[in-house]
């Protein structure tokens, strides 16, 4: 009935499953869920699973193993369950940060806010009561795209590239967020500013998200934000975390 | 107090390396290492000890460094032109230092990462499970002068050997396979892309080699709507401008750019190599081709030990006969070579 999911290789790196030509919630679902049965089924000669938007990928040495069997077992796992309506994997946790939104901390929020077809106070009131996952990580460590937010935030990414906007920082395009790992240029509008830290090489979990956690981003003024500062040794950034039932 | 090799001059881009870091690619974070696998295997066979142990992998320029105490050293990657207190070291060797040494490395000559090897491997603090330097994920600092990098315990082992160098220096054909993105290009595109002489551009580092030509860019179809999808070291990425880019060790774990093809993995040390201007063809194979391919390189590299030779040594350069004699891998003292030879 699909053409969807599909398996490709990846050089001799391992196989990738793809749900979809382009950013969906099912696919995004799907692709976390085969990853989770796939870890589960502890699969002989696979090295390491990871998720994009769409996608599983299946780390397997191709070269020493060839790609014939693990194709089959794919198959007919894929074969087993309607992956885009699956559960999503259990023991995710649910974030809150607490972000101050604005402000010279965050100078594009007006901009964003406008792009939305919405007043500032608007914006602020949806952003920080959306509650979204983390559809992947990437572009940097620990690094999470998270969505998806409302229609009326698929916006477009700016014509120019800023600067540099600082590490914690909450940015928005593509009905998505992104929380910076580090100081990095970028295309998206930086709305929010947080104190969380998503890499923490030298801790005992370095890092403090993974895929199918939620997220959400309760509005706090600049004097909390200051405090927060100055008792972050952890990196939490004051952040509360729960699991998911 | 343990030993250590105290950093006198340090070029730009010179890290602690080793395999990297596996299994945190869902966490955003690429496994990293040496750019040049290889190197890294010869300086461990030279010494014979782990290939898990860390080196100095040094970008283009070298440095100079003095040992504590007596250390051994192997030297192998692009060739950097070594000096123990001013006497010339040969290359893809390994060699002992009395303790004082300043050891020179110049610019690399023939590629472009050189690397030094220590007896009992760099021992800085691991961070992750790994001692690699991943400056583009944050995780570790470059070598720069004035550092005293710690050492770990030697178990002791050969010096005065050398191993043939492999031919990936100076670019050359490079083998690729189709990557998950490779259909989404015309098939003229393809056939463009496998007949062009590339050279490597100057812009180069351990996150990717872009790759320059003459003529007009490589676009694939719908290039601006695909969707982001994983990255495995050695994809070739193209850009906006139509440029190929190998992507290296330390490249992101997903991208939106499409892959036209992957480069083996046994390949991967050529493109490292490549210095700016070097001549790069791809050749893209079937998997099967492939596969046998990369086995042959494994069993080639699972066979290095086998193909060391003793360093025969021209006189006029030995600064001190009597310390070559004493620790000499290739005259042992214990070993008693007859009846080495009453064993085949």
């Amino acid at each position: 009935m699909s053409d969807w999911p599909v398996i490709r290789r990846v050089g001799l790196s391992g196989l990738l499953v793809t749900f979809a030509a382009r950013m969906s919630e099912p696919a995004n679902r799907a692709a976390l869920a085969l990853r989770a049965a796939i870890d589960a089924e502890g699969w002989e000669g696979v090295t390491e699973t990871s998720t994009s938007l769409v996608s599983t990928f299946i780390g397997v040495d191709l070269a020493a193993k060839g790609p014939e069997e693990l194709t089959r077992k794919l198959e007919k796992l894929l074969s087993a369950q309607d992956w885009y309506a699956a559960p999503l994997p259990s023991g995710r946790k649910l974030w809150r940060v607490p972000t101050v939104y604005g402000t010279d901390l965050a100078p594009q929020l007006a901009e964003a806010a406008e792009a939305a077809g919405m007043e500032a106070e608007e914006a602020v009131k949806q952003l920080s009561q959306a509650r979204v996952r983390v559809l992947t990580i990437g572009f940097a460590p620990g690094q999470p795209y998270l969505g998806e937010l409302g229609e009326a935030w698929d916006i477009p990414r700016q014509q120019g590239l800023t600067d540099t906007v600082p590490a914690g920082a909450l940015i928005v395009a593509i009905r998505q967020l992104v929380l910076f790992t580090n100081a990095s240029p970028t295309g998206w509008r930086h709305i929010g500013q947080t104190a969380f830290r998503t890499f923490r090489p030298e801790a005992e979990t370095p890092f403090a998200l993974s895929p199918g956690d939620e997220m959400m981003f309760p509005a706090i003024e600049r004097d909390a934000y200051e405090d927060i500062l100055a008792s972050n040794a952890d990196g939490n950034g004051g952040a509360t975390q729960e699991v998911i039932e | 107090m343990n030993a250590q090799l105290d950093v006198l001059h340090a070029g730009p881009g010179m890290t602690v390396q080793d395999r990297g870091r596996r299994g945190f690619r869902a966490q955003g974070l690429t496994a990293g290492g040496a750019a040049d696998r290889m190197a890294l295997a010869e300086g461990a066979a030279l010494l014979d000890q782990s290939g898990d142990l860390a080196a100095i992998e040094m970008a283009g320029a070298g440095g100079s460094f003095r040992c504590t105490s007596d250390l051994r050293i192997a030297l192998t990657g692009a060739d950097m032109g070594a000096s123990a207190d001013g006497a010339p070291l040969a290359w893809n060797a390994c060699h002992l230092l009395p303790a004082g040494t300043t050891l020179t490395l110049g610019g690399a000559k023939d590629g472009s990462y050189g690397y030094l090897h220590v007896g009992g491997g760099i021992a800085t603090e691991p961070v992750m499970g790994a001692r690699a330097g991943h400056l583009a994920a944050g995780l570790g600092e470059a070598i720069a002068a004035g550092d005293s990098l710690p050492l770990g315990p030697d178990k002791g082992g050969p010096t005065g050997r050398i191993l043939e160098r492999g031919d990936r220096f100076g670019g050359g054909t490079v083998h690729i396979v189709a990557s998950m993105q490779t259909a989404n290009f015309a098939a003229e595109t393809l056939d463009r892309f496998v007949d062009t002489e590339f050279r490597r551009d100057t812009r180069a580092n351990r996150v990717g080699v872009r790759m320059t030509h003459d003529g007009e860019g490589f676009f694939a179809e719908g290039q601006l709507s695909i969707v982001s999808e994983v990255i495995v070291p050695g994809d070739i990425q193209i850009t906006g401008d139509g440029a190929p880019y190998v992507l290296m060790g330390e490249c992101q774990t997903t991208g939106g750019y499409p892959r036209i093809g992957t480069v083996l993995p046994s390949d991967l040390p050529r493109v490292a190599q490549a210095r700016a201007g070097d001549p790069i063809r791809f050749r893209l194979i079937e998997t099967e081709e492939a596969i046998t391919l990369e086995r042959r390189a494994r069993d080639w590299l699972a066979g290095i030990a086998g193909r060391i030779a003793p360093l025969t040594r021209n006189p006029h350069e030995m600064r001190d006969l009597l310390s070559y004699q004493l620790v000499g891998g290739a005259v042992s003292a214990t070993a008693d070579p007859f009846e080495e030879e009453d064993r085949k």
